[in-house]
């Protein structure tokens, strides 16, 4: 077995990316993990072609829950909003690596829940998709 | 009659042998990522001996009957096997009669129903329920919702930077008056203190404050004798004590489970029903509505006998030379911090700690990748968290078959934690 704790995810644990906050979001999300105390927030600004052209994550707690975070910015600057709404758990794990309980998927997938409860409350009546976040 | 004239006494090791313990659970041969399965989540569940599971395992191939009305053979054999776990558990916590033990599903649902049943019909408005710091949630919530529906008011007791209880808030809050229980954990689940319910029970009484003990973490791991400690209730949980899940205990003075009402009502608690009445039959019956976890029951009956034949005072023993031990090597560790009370003397073993900015749930995973079973989280006990000021702990707590053996690798594991994660 793998372990989940590799040099990277410890890097960006410690030297995290993109962490901060910005002055003028249009996204904006935040959410927690009660059971681990996992708290996750995260700050987009887009282009005038709905492009995301910064990103920010904020929070505190365990290591996955914040480096996924951190992995998870770099992977949406530059995209379209629509990719970015696309973005699959699966795409989350891969770039984790490792293996990890049920218990500790939530703190890998926090980010991503975050992240699209942002875009789907931007997006709002817009949005036709009917992605169940209970799922993430 | 006092059976243990000493609580806690200091040197008892003679004749325990934890490797013939260890040949008695079956689970702990059991591998993990190719490594022996090193248990120490003890204060969540214990394992369960073999003589446990074939107690269980008799009951259901042999003697599987409901309790009580069967005239047959077999249902009488459960009858007397049911009633016998009540009587061995008795006499475990040294009760004056086995009236006074109703069976219930755990700690969580006997301290329900104490304050369903005793503290609806004795706690008004105006009156308050003191708690410490350190209680579980399950001994917290059910007091909170009693005083939201009185109109009562919850007190606290603080605790000491060592985890300690603030003896002069308990006076404080009683000198106050109208404190009419005192709900108290004996063994802190999170800081391992154990309190001392003799003394603090003696001063509630002195105000007619009466005694809730949650056992949960207590009667597992030492003797407990309900006379000397004088408490009026004590709560706990078979599954802590090496029986199954799904059983536990209420103990009550039979003075106040004689004037208590029924908690749920139904089949085999009553004496008779009529269409528009019934009458309820004495305890402990009255509080055990419909089938109950007979199986269960008995097998705790077995765990009892197995805890008995060891002897919990060389439990308690072991638990505190293993206690000592982890405390030592744990304290060696760069960047660790322990909480609760540093002598092995004044506390169980339930450990709790945290490594520099190492998040719990990553050093139990980390420990995990090694076969190491830990708890990480907030133990239940958020109040207490936030008074540590911390939002989570690593947890390992020992019980009768662990070994130093298991502590080194506890420890080595913590260690390689510290490297990755470069402390």
């Amino acid at each position: 077995m793998s372990s989940v704790y590799s040099e990277i995810i410890l890097d960006y644990y410690r030297h995290p990316r993109n962490k901060g906050t910005l002055d003028d979001p249009q996204i904006s999300a935040k959410d927690s993990n009660p059971l681990c105390g996992d708290i996750i927030e995260m700050q987009l600004e887009l282009d005038k072609n709905s492009n995301v052209s910064d990103v920010r994550f904020n929070g505190q707690g365990c290591a996955i829950s914040q480096a996924s975070a951190s992995m998870l910015t770099e992977l949406v600057k530059g995209k379209k909003l629509d990719e970015v709404r696309n973005i699959s758990k699966e795409e989350i794990l891969s770039l984790i690596g490792g293996q990890l309980s049920a218990v500790r998927l939530k703190c890998a997938l926090l980010s991503l829940k975050v992240l699209k409860i942002g875009v789907y409350s931007y997006l709002g009546a817009a949005s036709t998709s009917k992605e169940d976040l209970s799922e993430l | 009659m006092q059976r243990h004239a000493q609580v806690y006494p200091t040197k008892r090791t003679s004749g325990y042998d934890v490797e013939r313990v260890r040949a008695d659970f079956p689970i702990l041969k059991r591998e993990i990522n190719g490594r022996p399965l090193v248990y120490l989540d003890n204060a969540a569940t214990s394992q369960k001996p073999v003589q446990v599971i074939e107690a269980l395992d008799r009951f259901y191939n042999q003697y599987n009957a409901n309790v009580y009305r069967g005239v047959y053979r077999i249902s009488e054999e459960a009858t007397v096997a049911y009633e016998d776990a009540r009587r061995k558990i008795a006499h475990l916590i040294n009760a004056r009669d086995p009236s006074e033990i109703i069976f219930v599903r755990g700690t969580t649902e006997a301290i329900n129903l104490a304050a369903h049943s005793w503290g609806r019909s004795n706690i008004g408005l105006g009156d308050s329920i003191m708690l410490t710091e350190m209680e579980h949630h399950s001994n917290i919530v059910p007091w909170q919702q009693l005083a939201r529906e009185k109109g009562a008011s919850l007190k606290y007791v603080g605790i000491s930077e060592e985890g300690q209880l603030l003896r002069q808030d308990v006076h404080q809050h009683l000198e106050e008056g109208r404190v009419k229980l005192f709900a108290v954990t004996h063994v802190s689940n999170v800081l391992g203190t154990i309190n001392p319910i003799r003394e603090l029970a003696r001063e509630a009484h002195k105000y007619g404050c009466k005694v809730l003990v949650d056992g949960a973490q207590s009667v597992p791991h030492m003797p407990i004798d309900v006379q000397d400690l004088d408490c009026d209730f004590l709560a706990f949980s078979g599954h802590k004590m090496c029986g199954p899940t799904g059983i536990g205990v209420l103990y009550g003075k039979r003075e106040l489970l004689q004037t208590m009402e029924p908690y749920q009502s139904g089949g085999e608690m009553i004496r008779e029903v009529h269409l528009y009445e019934a009458t309820f039959k004495d305890p402990p019956f009255k509080f055990e509505a419909g089938t109950t976890d007979i199986a269960g029951a008995i097998g705790l009956g077995a765990a009892v006998d197995y805890l008995s034949k060891l002897d919990l005072r060389n439990v308690r023993d072991h638990d505190r030379e293993i206690t000592k031990y982890v405390l030592e090597a744990l304290g060696r560790v760069k960047g660790l911090k322990v909480y609760g009370p540093t002598d092995p003397e004044t506390r169980g073993g339930v450990v709790s700690f945290n490594l520099a900015d190492v998040h719990a749930h990553d050093m139990a995973s980390m420990l995990d990748e090694d076969g190491i079973a830990v708890r990480s989280g907030h133990h239940c006990a958020q109040p207490l968290m936030e008074r540590l000021g911390v939002a989570a702990t690593t947890r390992a707590s020992v019980y009768l078959y662990n070994t130093e053996d298991e502590i080194d690798l506890l420890v080595g594991s913590v260690e390689r934690a510290g490297r990755v994660f470069k402390i």
